[in-house]
């Protein structure tokens, strides 16, 4: 039998806590989240177990788990937690952290890079710029896409959070 | 006249131009006036975007309710994601100073600053809680008979504590406003459950984003569906996207399509054309 010893880690409680996580102590484990949870449904993806887990501080487990990526964010689990915990602020603080350490998947990596080139998720497709005219809109939505001065802007506001990082 | 701020978002100008399209022909018909939020961007998308940098999101949705700010109006949306992201955020900068001091640190630097006073609203929550069931019947002028499965999304009501527009678990606001328009609005099971598409999971697991979306359509035909009518872009992508690969065929149309159609707006300008699972009215 293998026993592992858990150390207290207060250092990755604050980290969580200051990324929007604070409530997770107030979870008492009992599995309304993951008996909610439709993802959990067709992935091994375990609310409760995330919550445990991080209550425990175990950081390497967390941050390089497939699974942290599998919660829709459809916050089923959080209108029925019994103990008010902010579960989808704590799984936002968590993939948060785990990008950071630069574990983020290539289809994430190109929505990112997408919003930091054009100021939007999607790319820009002729097809619909058509579509967009024939409907008697404007070939290109009055958003940063027509504007090259407020695009500059939003590319300068990102790389002052440190976006810059993370696309490239 | 009530007046909003326009907020575009990205699935839906540069997707599904026909929901952009009909959002602006039926407010003019509903007396909601609509000026173009300008120079904005993503909302940005409550899944990845946030998922990625909590601080990039903020800043990014700050600089989005600034914009709205200067313009003296709230902002009405017709995304479940972008109405999600722009809550929580104003959310979040109207209610803590901390919060609001951070992100004008950030915009600072590109010269603007954000007072806390934008109100962020869905479309659905405006034409149901301002325009009222009885005024849009009023506006119904070629009334439908569809059969249609509604489809709430996630973050139109949830979470609920915040939002406050009503019970997530059994909603009906979408439904009423549907059987506006004539249609019927049928039951089904699991009615609230996730499209699949959202929290970066239809972008790293494609497949089992589509076996959510799969529960769903099983339940819609069983129910004897003819449409199905979302209030989400991203949803209805994900819905009219899917079907071909799970062998469903069932149209997805807006809140904002139905509402052209029963207030008798041209076919070619619903924008149909962009759908992928054809709709034939």
């Amino acid at each position: 039998m293998i026993i592992t010893e858990i150390r207290p880690n207060p250092e990755f409680e604050k980290q969580v806590a200051d990324l929007g996580g604070a409530d997770v102590k107030m979870c008492f484990q009992c599995g309304t989240c993951t008996a909610s949870c439709p993802s959990g449904r067709r992935t091994s993806y375990r609310v409760r177990k995330l919550m445990r887990q991080t209550q425990l501080g175990l950081r390497e487990e967390i941050l390089n788990s497939e699974e942290l990526w599998d919660c829709t964010t459809c916050y089923t689990c959080v209108e029925r937690c019994p103990r008010s915990v902010p579960i989808v602020d704590v799984v936002v603080a968590l993939r948060n952290m785990a990008v950071a350490e630069g574990h983020i998947f290539e289809n994430h990596k190109k929505t990112a890079q997408n919003l930091y080139k054009i100021g939007h998720t999607v790319t820009v497709n002729a097809n619909i710029e058509k579509l967009r005219e024939e409907l008697g809109l404007a070939k290109t939505p009055p958003t940063v896409l027509a504007n090259k001065k407020a695009m500059a802007d939003l590319v300068k506001l990102m790389d002052a959070t440190g976006f810059n990082k993370i696309v490239e | 006249m009530a007046k909003y701020a326009f907020f575009l978002g990205c699935i839906a100008p540069l997707r599904y131009p026909g929901l952009e399209k009909s959002t602006r022909v039926v407010c003019q018909k509903l007396g909601i006036e609509l000026v173009d939020l300008n120079d904005a961007g993503c909302c940005p998308a409550p899944g990845v975007i946030k998922s990625f940098s909590k601080d990039t999101w903020l800043a990014s949705a700050a600089r989005n309710l600034a914009l709205a700010e200067k313009q003296g109006l709230p902002i009405v949306t017709i995304c479940n994601g972008c109405y999600g992201s722009l809550f929580e955020a104003a959310h979040e900068l109207n209610n803590h100073p901390e919060v609001l001091a951070k992100a004008n640190k950030f915009l600072k630097e590109i010269g603007m600053e954000y007072k806390g006073t934008t109100k962020v609203h869905h479309l659905a929550e405006v034409m149901y809680k301002e325009v009222g069931i009885d005024a849009i019947k009023a506006k119904i002028t070629s009334p439908v008979k569809y059969k249609v499965a509604t489809f709430y999304g996630c973050h139109f009501l949830k979470p609920s504590d915040i939002k406050q527009l009503e019970d997530s678990e059994n909603p009906h606001m979408l439904d009423d406003l549907v059987e506006a328009t004539g249609a019927v609005s049928l039951p089904r099971k699991q009615k609230t459950l996730c499209c699949g598409a959202g929290g970066g999971v239809r972008a790293a697991f494609g497949d089992v984003a589509k076996e959510f979306t799969k529960t769903n359509l099983e339940n819609m035909k069983a129910s004897g569906a003819q449409f199905i009518v979302d209030v989400c872009p991203f949803c209805h992508l994900q819905f009219d996207s899917s079907q071909k690969d799970l062998g469903f065929n069932i149209p997805v149309i807006h809140l904002s399509q139905l509402f052209g159609i029963a207030m008798g707006m041209d076919e070619k300008e619903l924008g149909l054309s962009a759908h992928t699972v054809p709709v034939k009215l």
